[in-house]
């Protein structure tokens, strides 16, 4: 149950874009059409789910048994960028539309601080392995919840009649903050 | 110090690389993807300056439109003619003639010629400064603000502020189009560098509106209309604007235009040259009225 919960968690309430302000560029960069946000979202959990196991190995059997813990953040970047590296090739050959879509954000995923943010949490709170993997699921989960979410907001938003200063990108930044406002909701509903 | 502290980093990260390194060069070769070499071989040919002035996103992007056939091989702006013909050669067809073509901003509002209505003293930027609900510190809300919008936005230092107007420098001009985007009053035309004849106001304003603010508005006046024997000049909304398919480059707008918003060259050279002659013909007119002065008054005093 508590595995269910911690997931839960990740998703609405310790929402990594919503709550915790990470990954805040693809979230506002892909986010104008539901369908490439949906890419995003695929990759980003793709990455996230994949780098909270790697790191985890990586700091377990070399960084705690060296005792260097603190190389952490060159050893997770390092895990990060190989690892978006790799689904750009994947996705490069199975589907080239999607990659045309993501497009330069792609490759944004190395820098992405959701993801770095999700090894480290997972790091700092002393996770084991399923609740790692399954933090960094959730949190990513939760970042393509937020980013499509948006995405279709955006996508009514621009048939709105907008005072000329407001267009773009700024409407899309006060929609964030409400949105944000929303999920503030959730807060308390799990306490782990 | 234990040597240990510094070579279990040194190992343990340099290892990590080592491996990721490897296992991506397997998962290149595994997740190779063919591409058309045509691509490459295109882009070879483009500027590389990735300005966007094609509308794609990048020369690398330009570059596979056109291999794929959605864009012409005479695509590019920058590279003009002589690049379509080394693309045309690549992909095996002949390149359509390219008319090489420069930005021109049409408003001659400089500090001496146009009024303000008040010293802007904010961002140095002209759409922020357009965004004021005076459209800015210039008399004239159609004249270009001077504050460099798009000398930003160019990539090849062709633009200049002058006198608190831009200009463009027609030698590096490539016509990417960016300062067109980059200018809120909308005052930067893509016009063909053969053609000399251009007009450099933008107002859409009143004769008397226009009379009012600068002394080298166009007022609509339609004496150029009048007067062009190609129909190329036509005056709508208060503007004169030329057509270029049809101009003829003859100068007689330039020439006939009361304001002097209308500008050629060839008959500008000539106006100086009048202005030069009348000048000469007056200073001689005073230095024969001063020299006969003195003969008159003579005999006064005698």
């Amino acid at each position: 149950m508590s595995y269910v919960l911690l997931v839960l968690a990740a998703i609405f309430v310790n929402n990594y874009v919503l709550s915790q302000f990470l990954g805040i560029c693809p979230f506002l960069g892909v986010s104008k059409k539901v369908e490439t946000a949906a890419g995003m979202g695929a990759a980003v959990i793709f990455v996230m789910t994949l780098a909270s196991a790697v790191t985890y190995f990586i700091y377990q059997l070399i960084l705690v048994n060296l005792g260097i813990e603190y190389l952490y953040n060159i050893a997770f970047i390092l895990v990060i960028a190989a690892l978006v590296q790799l689904v750009e090739m994947f996705l490069k050959k199975s589907s080239p539309s999607l990659y045309q879509a993501l497009g330069v954000y792609l490759p944004l995923i190395t820098t992405n601080c959701a993801v770095l943010g999700v090894a480290v949490t997972n790091m700092q709170r002393g996770y084991n392995f399923l609740q790692s993997v399954l933090n960094g699921f959730g949190g990513a989960v939760g970042f393509a919840l937020a980013i499509i979410l948006f995405a279709g907001v955006r996508e009514k938003i621009q048939y709105n009649n907008m005072p000329k200063a407001f267009e773009g990108f700024p409407t899309a930044l006060v929609a964030a903050g409400l949105m944000s406002i929303a999920f503030l909701g959730f807060q308390g509903l799990i306490t782990l | 110090m234990d040597i240990t502290s510094i070579l279990y980093p040194v190992l343990s990260v340099g290892g990590l690389g080592l491996v990721f390194g490897a296992g991506l060069g397997y998962a290149g070769k595994v997740f190779a993807v063919e591409e058309d070499p045509r691509i490459g071989e295109v882009q070879a040919c483009l500027p590389g300056a990735n300005c966007g002035g094609c509308g794609f996103p990048g020369c690398g992007g330009l570059a596979s439109a056109i291999v794929a056939g959605t864009a012409p091989v005479n695509g590019c702006p920058v590279g003009g003619a002589a690049a379509a013909a080394k693309i045309a050669e690549v992909m095996g067809v002949a390149a359509g003639e390219t008319e090489k073509m420069v930005a021109h901003v049409s408003c001659k509002g400089t500090c001496t010629n146009a009024k303000s209505k008040y010293e802007y003293v904010g961002i140095s930027d002209c759409t922020m400064a357009s965004q004021l609900a005076s459209g800015g510190a210039k008399g004239c809300s159609y004249g270009c603000l001077g504050l460099g919008s798009c000398v930003k936005a160019c990539a090849f230092g062709a633009l200049q502020v002058v006198d608190g107007v831009a200009v463009v420098d027609e030698e590096k001009c490539v016509a990417c189009g960016k300062c067109v985007k980059a200018c809120p009053k909308h005052l930067i035309v893509l016009k063909p560098e053969s053609k000399k004849t251009v007009v450099n106001c933008s107002s859409k304003d009143a004769g008397k509106t226009v009379i009012a603010n600068c002394s080298v508005g166009c007022i609509g006046c339609k004496i150029c209309e009048k007067n062009c024997k190609f129909d190329a000049i036509h005056v709508e909304n208060n503007i004169a604007t030329i057509d270029y398919s049809k101009c003829k480059d003859c100068g007689l707008c330039a020439m006939k235009c009361p304001k002097n918003v209308i500008f050629n060259p060839r008959i500008e050279a000539m106006k100086a040259k009048k202005a030069e002659e009348e000048a000469a013909a007056k200073a001689a007119e005073a230095a024969k009225a001063a020299e006969e002065a003195p003969k008159a008054e003579e005999p006064k005093a005698e």
